[in-house]
């Protein structure tokens, strides 16, 4: 992992790319403008950090901007990691795919784009990996509810479909099995 | 005490060979049998009201009713002990559970004591589904056409604890499968030991062995749910 | 009617005319050979999960392969977000559900790096051994059922056979056979019981020479050769431009493995080799898998045999739970055992990317804190998920039948792929 001096030696190559450099718990970080973000991981894989192994994001929320993406670099010759990230917000979250330059992005940039909206232009297939195709919301996000079902079984089904048609009661509000959250969850 | 006891001459014939052969029944036959049927009808908890209670049948009626009942119901208990030790289970693992479930197919807890080990790979073939895993929104729709898929009669096991009631996630992603599926026997855990599973197996096995019914819609008193009625 | 979705219309206007003009005309008129799509899945008999996979034939040979996943998406990160650190490694152990212990062990070495926690050494140690235990035992199952896609379906009875034993062990440790929460933020839960020492020297007695019998009944298979030796072979370039780690980039030649390369958890201490392969095919990543087998058994034995002595968790009392006997007579580690209970301890902001070596690869799990008792993003970097991008190259221009050879040596696990 490059050190502070390192660190900053690998800020000034990239000009005005790089935002900002942290050094912590002995790992670098460089958050990059989003826009050059293509330009920072070439320059950087000719420094030897040929091996992206992770594309994935992050919510930020309630700070702006939002949206974070983070590229996980590895280089293999000198055994080091470098973190590269960028943020982007909410109304515009348009970020530059890299998977032509690096194959391996492909799957996770959609995974990024599922379950946080991100949207990666020129990526070849940018569709919901996770979630079913028409699943409307990202479910990642820090405001997206957990969620969560009512359980019945099948021998209450009855019971529990008569007991919801009556109305919410007094004391069950209409959830004879209780205990689980309705869809709109807790989010504590 | 004088116990007082009456023994029938030797050659007496029983009822159903004096109805063979055209001879009335003796005068204590019927209420016996009707006293049977009454407390079979008791334990088995069916309930019939009015004209349909054997005690008011009499004669050619109690016959019928006495055949109809006894003959099928030794006939129905033949077939479902023959498909109780006879599951087909749907090859089917989605997730943790789906470890145990080969476990309790292999060597140490071998399903195949009980005859249960030939996983059939096609819904067609099979008779079992074990609901191995989390079921996720995306799968659901799936497994019903698995399910539907399955000639009757079917079972379905709920293994684990994540597709009986959601488990240990209980968010956005999954669905329990009581939702979308009729499910005969909930197994617990997380990940439910094979040991466990048999004890779920075996259980649906003495189900099927008590029920001669082998339609789940008369056990959960769910005809009329059909989606597409026979009589529509 | 319902709507046609987007992917729909889109899946019924793919181009083929690229792949077509590949498709050569078979003589006579109006003889034309179509390219076929066949859906291989979700549900299917070669045991490795829900995966579907879209592949487009041309005859028996593969020319391109789609696979669909999301059909076991657990919304494994969303849930840990909304519970206590120390609450959400039953809910993450439970991610790649054939090896527990390394998914609990990503998270927890996040955490750690973010709380600057220091594991003792026997803690290291006891993690070492069940770590790599549940290689071995992972690599079973692979191995079981990959011969069960092959054909050979004794191997998978007799590898459950292994795992029976091993399950044991953990069941001794820990109390459960699987997703066994036995690894804790600062060390392991509990010390190993009296007699499992013993019970683990039989079994490393005997685990050679049982993986010497699959190796022999496998190795000398006309059948198992002819499917393995050649097929879907994939140069290491490739490879890392995929994103593949692993026994799959060892296969090829590259012998990078995070054991060796970046020790974590005491690995530096221990003596053992890295199988590499030479040409990358399928027959590569068998020898490798069940080679590793051999050198997890080393690790063990050195690991037992050099076991230190002292906790086992650290003892840091705002991390760890204090031990039961205290709660009688200490007030601090009542009132340290009731707020870490309730509320958990408090990690400051910060994010950490911690990688270890699994059987499928690297795993990593990325943690963002924001000082509050419950993680802000839980992220598994999971192996299997970006590895599967790597069987569209590896089984183009091949049969279909060693794309299940493929598919079975890839070695997918699901629940990873799709959390």
């Amino acid at each position: 992992m490059p050190d502070t001096p390192g660190l900053e030696l690998l800020a000034k190559d990239l000009g005005d790319a790089a935002i900002e450099t942290v050094y912590f718990r002995q790992r670098g970080t460089i958050s990059v403008d989003p826009a050059k973000i293509r330009d920072v991981l070439q320059t950087l894989r000719g420094k030897g950090y040929g091996f992206l192994a992770s594309v994935h994001g992050v919510d930020h929320y309630p700070e702006e901007p939002r949206l974070g993406v983070l590229y996980e670099l590895i280089d293999m010759e000198r055994v080091d990691r470098l973190t590269v990230k960028l943020r982007v917000p909410t109304e515009d979250p348009k970020v530059e795919s890299v998977t032509s330059d690096w194959p391996t992005a492909d799957h996770q940039e959609r995974e990024v784009y599922d379950m946080f909206g991100v949207v990666f232009e020129g990526h070849p297939d940018l569709r919901r990996i996770l979630m079913p195709e028409d699943y409307e919301g990202h479910p990642q996000r820090r405001d997206f509810p957990v969620g969560g079902e009512p359980v019945i079984f099948t021998r209450d089904e009855r019971k529990w479909l008569e007991a919801r048609e009556a109305g919410p009661g007094p004391a069950s509000q209409g959830r004879p099995e209780g205990g689980n959250p309705g869809p709109a969850g807790p989010r504590e | 005490m004088e116990v007082k006891r009456e023994r029938l001459e030797p050659g007496a014939q029983s009822r159903a060979q004096r109805t063979a052969n055209g001879l009335p029944a003796l005068p204590g036959q019927d209420e016996l049998k009707v006293k049977e049927l009454n407390a079979h009808q008791l334990l088995r908890g069916d309930e019939l009201t009015g004209a349909n209670r054997p005690a008011h049948l009499e004669g050619e009626e109690l016959e019928r009713y006495v055949h109809e009942r006894v003959l099928l119901t030794t006939l129905d208990k033949t077939v479902a002990w023959a498909r109780s030790n006879s599951f087909f289970p749907l090859g089917f693992g989605l997730a943790c559970c789906a470890m145990e479930q080969f476990h309790a197919a292999g060597p140490r807890l071998d399903i195949a004591r009980f005859g249960f080990e030939a996983f059939r790979a096609s819904p067609r073939q099979a008779d079992l589904i074990i609901l191995a895993g989390r079921v996720s929104i995306k799968m659901a729709p799936i497994i019903r056409r698995l399910y539907d898929q399955m000639l009757e009669p079917k079972w379905a096991i709920s293994m684990g604890a994540c597709c009986s009631s959601m488990g240990v996630f209980n968010n956005y992603a999954l669905v329990p499968a009581d939702k979308f599926m009729p499910v005969d026997v909930h197994v617990p855990g997380c990940p439910p030991r094979p040991e466990a599973l048999m004890h779920g197996i075996m259980k649906l096995r003495k189900l099927v062995q008590d029920d001669p019914d082998a339609g789940w819609r008369e056990r959960y008193d769910a005809v009329g749910t059909e989606e597409h009625p026979l009589n529509a | 009617m319902p709507t046609v979705s987007d992917y729909r219309k889109r899946e019924e206007n793919i181009d083929l005319s690229s792949i077509d003009s590949q498709v050569e005309r078979a003589g006579g008129e109006g003889e034309h050979e179509e390219l076929l799509t066949l859906n291989f899945g979700p549900h299917h008999p070669a045991t490795h999960g829900v995966l579907r996979l879209m592949v487009t034939l041309q005859g028996e040979v593969v020319r391109d392969l789609k696979p669909v996943i999301g059909y076991v998406h657990t919304g494994i990160e969303k849930t840990a977000e909304d519970k206590a650190y120390w609450k959400a490694i039953p809910v993450i152990e439970r991610m790649d559900y054939l090896s527990y212990y390394f998914n609990a062990m990503a998270y927890v070495g996040a955490v750690e790096a973010l709380l600057e926690v220091e594991v003792p050494s026997r803690g290291q140690y006891l993690r070492v051994i069940h770590l790599e235990l549940n290689r071995i035992a992972s690599h079973l199952i692979w191995l079981g059922t990959s011969a069960l896609d092959l054909g050979a379906v004794s191997i998978f009875l007799y590898c459950l056979r292994e795992r029976e034993l091993i399950l044991d062990l953990f069941e001794m440790s820990s109390g459960a056979r699987m997703h066994t929460r036995y690894f804790q933020v600062g060390g392991v839960i509990e010390d190993i019981p009296k007699g499992w020492e013993a019970k683990l020297r039989e079994f490393l007695k005997a685990m050679p020479k049982r993986a010497d019998e699959y190796g022999a009944i496998l190795n000398s298979n006309e059948i198992v050769l002819q499917r393995l030796r050649g097929t879907c072979p994939l140069d290491a370039k490739t490879l890392l431009g995929l994103g593949v780690t692993g026994p799959l980039l060892r296969a090829a030649g590259n012998p990078w493995d995070l054991r060796k390369a970046m020790p974590y958890s005491s690995y530096g201490d221990f003596d053992f080799k890295i199988p590499v392969g030479t040409v990358g095919d399928n027959y590569d990543r068998f020898a490798v898998r069940l080679a590793e087998i051999y050198e997890s058994v080393k690790i063990v034995e050195q690991a037992i045999d050099a076991l230190p002595e002292g906790p086992y968790i650290t003892t840091d009392r705002k991390v760890a739970l204090p031990p039961r006997h205290e709660l009688a007579t200490s007030m601090e580690a009542l009132i340290h055992h009731f707020k870490l209970v309730t509320e958990g301890f408090r990690v400051p902001p910060g994010e950490y990317y911690n990688a270890i070596e699994s059987p499928r690869g690297e795993l990593a799990c990325y943690v963002r804190s924001d000082g509050s008792s419950k993680p802000a993003r839980v992220h598994m970097r999971d192996p299997s998920f970006v590895n599967l991008q790597a069987l569209a190259d590896m089984s183009k221009g091949n049969y279909i039948a060693d794309m299940i050879a493929t598919t079975a040596m890839l070695d997918p696990i699901l629940g990873g792929i799709d959390r």
